[in-house]
């Protein structure tokens, strides 16, 4: 952890209008959850399912997507991390720094803002609000992951990130049961699933193999990134 | 500015044809079209737009080839449905190839490059809006005109008005013509209806993601925004329509909330206005439905124009 690096990253991602996009997508769903509330249709059923299709596997995802690439694909594309990377400090630190970075900007607002919009609709009945929020943050660890090892594999990492958000995690596993099983978004779900006794989160896998495929994912995740990062090519500007 | 002007910096004059106004704006539109699917750049740039491209024709092609071989009557997908059936696959394109059209000259600087000759604020707008309209409609079109010709080609019986015998007005059998229900020309209507559809998709999607890679100039920052707006949007109205169907019982809500996700819009036009089936959740009841979503989607266009130019006026001054 090197809090230098640290503090670089958080002045590139939250610096400027460019953290708009990360402040107005939670607002939209705590402005969804108090909507539902004022009009009084936020009861257990509405209100899990909008902590998971909108928490869990809308939100969640995207700033995983926004907040893993942008703490080091940018970077890496304007030649920057040349400076980070010339100084005597392991690349496993740096990787290590970038992914706490990008893990604290999905604590902030995706698993907060998740935890307040069902705080608000339904309390912590049948602690749906609670699960989920435990679901999110490890989802978001494995996705903040998968992510920044993208960003230092591809110059191409949001586009790539979200065919596998979109394709495989909506599209395919509507169609294709097992690509659904094979997903972050599930494993996570199956963590939530397990900690609340509400029927209406359901998951397809397992817990132990879920918390196991979580925790490989992650580190495989890591690991590829330093790997790659130790044998970067910097290439010029497009 | 209508007439064309040649730098004369005093050393040699030119005499030569003055190539005018609507040379400066085929070649933008051509310029921004080929860079829509990457062509005249490095192959990298070529791989996203083309991968999706035959992601969108593979449906179309599965449904030909079982048409071919089975005894299946009609083809798989319906030519107005195939867009909202592949939204992912046309979201994806639309989020990656929109900030190459709209972002790129913002974030390097070269729009006062541009705007130092004589091409007009206007044209030049109208030049990218129109290359991406006709990318996504390319997109979108192909497919479609393949389920057309396969159907063609693999079912003409179904198409050509059928002959049979039927007894005259004095009772003697002569041979008539009956329109069977999906004849040709039914058939292609429904193909036409689909095209009309198809650019009206494109119109609509253009104008959304152009404004929002024309605000997010950072490398990657313009992909993902214009996915949130279609992932947020399509969420929250197939949540808000979930709760007003089941909940409130409510099936007008859910209609008018489907006016608020793009690809729910313009199949509300296509089922009021041009009609298809319905193959979003839900639609407002009658022609003034259909109406009222294509004056939000004329309503779109407008305002997208008006935002790129002043947004690419702006950035020339500079």
């Amino acid at each position: 952890m090197n809090s230098t690096i640290a503090m670089i990253t958080f002045r590139a991602m939250l610096g400027r209008k460019r953290a708009l996009l990360l402040f107005v997508l939670p607002f939209i769903m705590l402005v969804l959850a108090i909507g539902l509330k004022v009009t009084g249709y936020a009861d257990l059923d509405v209100s899990s399912n909008v902590l998971h299709r909108f928490g869990l596997s809308t939100l969640l995802p995207l700033l995983a997507l926004i907040a893993g690439t942008g703490v080091i694909g940018p970077e890496i594309d304007d030649g920057q991390v040349m400076y980070v990377l010339t100084k005597p400090i392991p690349r496993q630190v740096i990787i290590f720094t970038k992914l706490v970075v990008a893990i604290v900007l999905i604590v902030l607002f995706a698993v907060v803002p998740t935890l307040l919009a069902g705080l608000i609709m339904s309390g912590t009945t049948a602690q749906v609000t609670p699960a989920l929020t435990v679901g999110v943050l490890l989802g978001g660890i494995a996705y903040a992951a998968v992510f920044v090892a993208l960003g230092v594999i591809s110059r191409n990492a949001v586009t790539i990130g979200l065919i596998y958000v979109l394709v495989w995690e909506i599209l395919l596993g509507n169609f294709a049961p097992g690509a659904k099983s094979a997903s972050i978004q599930q494993w996570s779900l199956s963590v939530a699933d397990k900690l609340t006794e509400a029927s209406q989160i359901k998951s397809t896998v397992d817990l132990p193999i879920a918390v196991l495929l979580l925790v490989v994912i992650t580190a495989a995740g890591t690991a590829l990134a330093t790997v790659r990062l130790r044998s970067l090519s910097v290439a010029s500007a497009e | 500015m209508t007439t064309s002007t040649i730098h004369d910096i005093g050393y040699r004059h030119y005499d030569g044809r003055r190539l005018g106004r609507a040379y400066v704006l085929r070649s933008q539109y051509v310029h921004n079209l080929r860079a829509a699917f990457g062509l005249g750049r490095p192959a990298r740039a070529k791989v996203m737009p083309f991968l999706l491209s035959a992601v969108m024709l593979l449906p179309a092609a599965a449904s030909v080839a079982i048409l071919g071989f089975t005894k299946e009557p009609n083809a798989l997908i319906r030519y107005a449905a195939y867009a909202y059936t592949m939204q992912v696959v046309v979201a994806i394109f639309l989020a990656t190839q929109a900030p190459v059209i709209a972002s790129r000259e913002l974030r390097f600087h070269s729009v006062p490059l541009y705007f130092s000759r004589p091409v007009g604020h206007l044209d030049f707008v109208l030049a990218k809006f129109g290359a991406f309209v006709t990318a996504l409609f390319i997109l979108l079109a192909v497919p479609v005109t393949l389920l057309y010709v396969g159907a063609l080609v693999t079912r003409p019986d179904k198409m050509k008005p059928v002959m049979e015998v039927v007894e005259g007005e004095n009772g003697e059998m002569v041979t008539g013509r009956v329109q069977k229900p999906d004849s040709l020309v039914e058939h292609t209507l429904h193909y036409f209806g689909g095209l009309a559809g198809c650019l009206l998709f494109a119109l609509v999607l253009a104008a959304i993601g152009l404004v929002i890679a024309a605000f997010t100039t950072r490398r990657g920052l313009g992909v993902a925004a214009v996915i949130a707006v279609y992932m947020i949007s399509s969420t929250i109205v197939v949540i808000v329509q979930g709760i007003a169907e089941t909940e409130a019982n409510n099936f007008t809500v859910s209609g008018w909330a489907g006016l608020f996700s793009p690809f729910n819009l313009v199949d509300i036009v296509q089922v009021r206005l041009l009609g298809a089936q319905l193959t979003a959740p839900a639609a407002p009841s009658g022609v003034v439905g259909g109406l009222a979503a294509l004056a939000v989607c004329a309503a779109l266009v407008a305002g997208s124009i008006a935002v790129l130019y002043r947004r690419f006026r702006k950035a020339g001054l500079s």
